[in-house]
């Protein structure tokens, strides 16, 4: 009996991690394929790299969009951390129930209704205040940030749920003042959500197509955009190359924090050791 | 050892000792009790600004826009830029000259033509059979994750995130590359010799089901994992001990204990998969009904601000009680994270 639920949960995740993998590995391999039809094998060749890199188009637009991630991720994990900060830490204020709602729709809004309204509220701006005076990167970037400090908001907000909070209180006892506690207690413990708040939020404004083509203007096209006006219109072994480049890039980021998380964890483990040998 | 630990501890006191000294600095050119007093006397405290600053970017970028959305689904279409009549207009000096363009007909035309209608209830469709069939897929996956041991379930759950960190719109290209006629698994048919022609899997709705269901695994895993890793395993063994046996214990015992997870994880699949675009415009048949590429055509292609509006509206109408619902797991979540 324990045996048969043991090799079905193996092959659930085999099957599972298989499915999700296996489409993935299909993109890095044929980046590599000489053939032009792209998906039939012809031999081993890197002329999509080659022609990655000859696309001014393609190089253009993801400057831009590298651009709006960076000051996007940096906008939103600042108004993000304040709204968890508020969300966990300020009890019932007034208005409590419209900015945790105002947090959680973002996550699950179709990206379809975001983009038309922010485009509408920005055409209405411009009608009634001469600003933002058309649309582009600037546009982008506030919708971007609208869209992505919800999902600081809640990675900040759980953090701080799970905190030990005497560690704040004993500092405020011994007369620290609040900007003082969150600097040198507060800040430093719930600095690796910041971190992962802020490479999401770069990740998603670097992934957004729908509600970037509703705020964009003529000559800001973010590459989600070149890339699906490409693709669109077939598979082309330009695009498999920068997605086996996307893909490498995200790899070794996520082994990487992988590997320091598993190196903070033994070093903490030894610690309590240590101090359980002495004392 | 010794070393390295006394390094580090050197670490975090020098990283104090530079926070101590900009905050000394800062107290120094800043007239900190000056402001605050002035600040207080007009009532404004700094826990407020900390509330303020979200609140304020959200009411006028997240909540304005949906009033104005509201507003312009009742205007008349116009061949001018913006595309729409405004719906106040005082057509001449005095006050009771005021006209007021209300027009419901976007509503009423939503309601009568039959393509907008269909592509509603085809939306809620696809996008609950394919919720459903990605909780069947990912309910194994996340008990399986959740049962394994410690060290095994950071690096299973580092797999599961890792697609949804790389981009959405690449994910959903390499399933053109694997549907297509001569595309992968076309050919992995052929020479294993189960079909002797091609399949036409690409622009089907069986595509748009595989791309919906891929792209939002990860989505329903994760909140499943995290009810599911929480639940104490001793009821299970309580319910052993007491003659129950495994699977009806994991029908009375686990899955009402998983539901807030099932809920979450459904409804951060079913929501946004409703006003799906990038799927059903790459996977999906050109001529495919759903209510997030018709707003795209009327939008873009159209130029129809009013009844874009419009759809926009009734969408939102459609989704608000999954919404209610998914805040009230998240806030569930939430509470036990707490206690």
């Amino acid at each position: 009996m324990k045996s048969r639920t043991a090799w079905f949960r193996l092959s659930s995740l085999v099957l599972g991690f298989a499915f999700l993998y296996i489409p993935i590995l299909s993109l890095v391999v044929y980046s590599f394929n000489k053939s032009k039809l792209v998906t039939v094998w012809g031999g081993f060749s890197t002329q999509g790299y080659g022609k990655l890199f000859e696309n001014t188009q393609i190089l253009d637009a993801a400057g831009l969009s590298l651009r709006i991630a960076a000051i996007n991720a940096t906008g939103a994990t600042i108004l993000g951390t304040f709204a968890g900060i508020a969300l966990a830490r300020f009890g019932q204020f007034r208005g409590r129930t419209l900015l945790s709602g105002m947090t959680t729709a973002p996550l699950v809004m179709p990206d379809v209704i975001t983009g038309l309204s922010l485009l509408l509220m920005f055409v209405a701006m411009e009608q009634a205040l001469g600003w933002p005076a058309g649309r582009g990167m600037t546009t982008i970037t506030i919708a971007h940030i609208t869209l992505t400090l919800s999902y600081v908001t809640v990675i900040v907000q759980s953090r701080l749920a799970s905190m030990d909070i005497a560690l704040e209180e004993a500092a405020m006892d011994l007369g620290a003042r609040p900007v003082k506690v969150f600097l040198l207690v507060t800040l430093p413990i719930i600095a690796p959500a910041l971190a992962s708040g802020w490479l999401l939020a770069f990740t998603i404004s670097l992934d957004d197509m729908v509600i970037a083509s509703f705020v964009s203007g003529p000559g800001s096209s973010t590459l989600p955009m070149v890339i699906y006006s490409k693709v669109r219109l077939g598979v082309s072994p330009d695009i498999n190359a920068l997605a086996t480049i996307m893909v490498g890039l995200v790899t070794v980021g996520v082994l990487l924090t992988g590997y320091l998380m598993f190196r903070r964890d033994r070093l903490r483990q030894r610690d309590r050791q240590l101090s359980e040998s002495l004392g | 050892m010794k070393l390295e630990q006394q390094v580090r501890a050197s670490r975090v006191a020098g990283f104090s000792a530079a926070v101590q000294f900009i905050l000394q600095v800062f107290h120094y050119i800043v007239p900190y009790h000056w402001v605050a007093s002035r600040l207080a006397r007009w009532g404004v405290k700094g826990q407020r600004l900390v509330v303020a600053l979200p609140y304020l970017w959200l009411l006028l970028f997240f909540f304005i826009p949906f009033l104005i959305v509201l507003k312009i689904s009742f205007s008349l279409t116009q061949l001018s830029m913006p595309p729409y009549q405004p719906l106040v207009q005082w057509t001449g000096e005095q006050l009771n000259q005021l006209r007021l363009n209300i027009n419901p007909g976007n509503f009423q035309y939503l309601w009568q033509d039959s393509l907008y209608l269909d592509a509603f209830l085809n939306s809620i469709k696809v996008a609950g059979i394919a919720t459903l069939i990605t909780l069947l897929i990912g309910y194994p996956m996340a008990y399986a994750i959740a049962r394994s041991s410690v060290q095994w379930r950071g690096v299973l759950m580092m797999m599961v995130i890792l697609p949804f960190w790389t981009s959405f719109l690449l994910r959903v290209y390499a399933w053109i590359g694997i549907l297509k006629n001569n595309g992968l698994l076309n050919n992995f048919l052929l020479w294993l010799g189960v079909i002797d022609e091609p399949m036409v899997m690409l622009q089907t709705n069986f595509a748009v089901y595989l791309g919906i269901v891929y792209s939002y695994l990860p989505f329903m895993i994760m909140p499943l994992y995290a009810t599911l890793e929480k639940m104490d395993l001793t009821l299970l063994e309580a319910a052993k001990d007491l003659g129950c046996r495994p699977l009806r214990a994991f029908l009375t015992i686990t899955v009402p204990l998983s539901m807030p997870g099932i809920v979450a994880g459904c409804m951060l699949v079913f929501i946004p998969a409703v006003g799906e675009f990038v799927i059903p415009s790459l996977l999906g048949p050109s001529d495919s009904l759903m209510i997030g590429k018709v707003l795209w055509t009327e939008f873009f292609n159209n130029r129809d601000w009013p009844v874009a509006s419009a759809v926009a509206i009734a969408l939102l109408l459609v989704l608000v009680v999954p919404m209610v619902c998914f805040q009230r797991a998240q806030a569930r979540t939430a509470e036990a994270g707490e206690a």
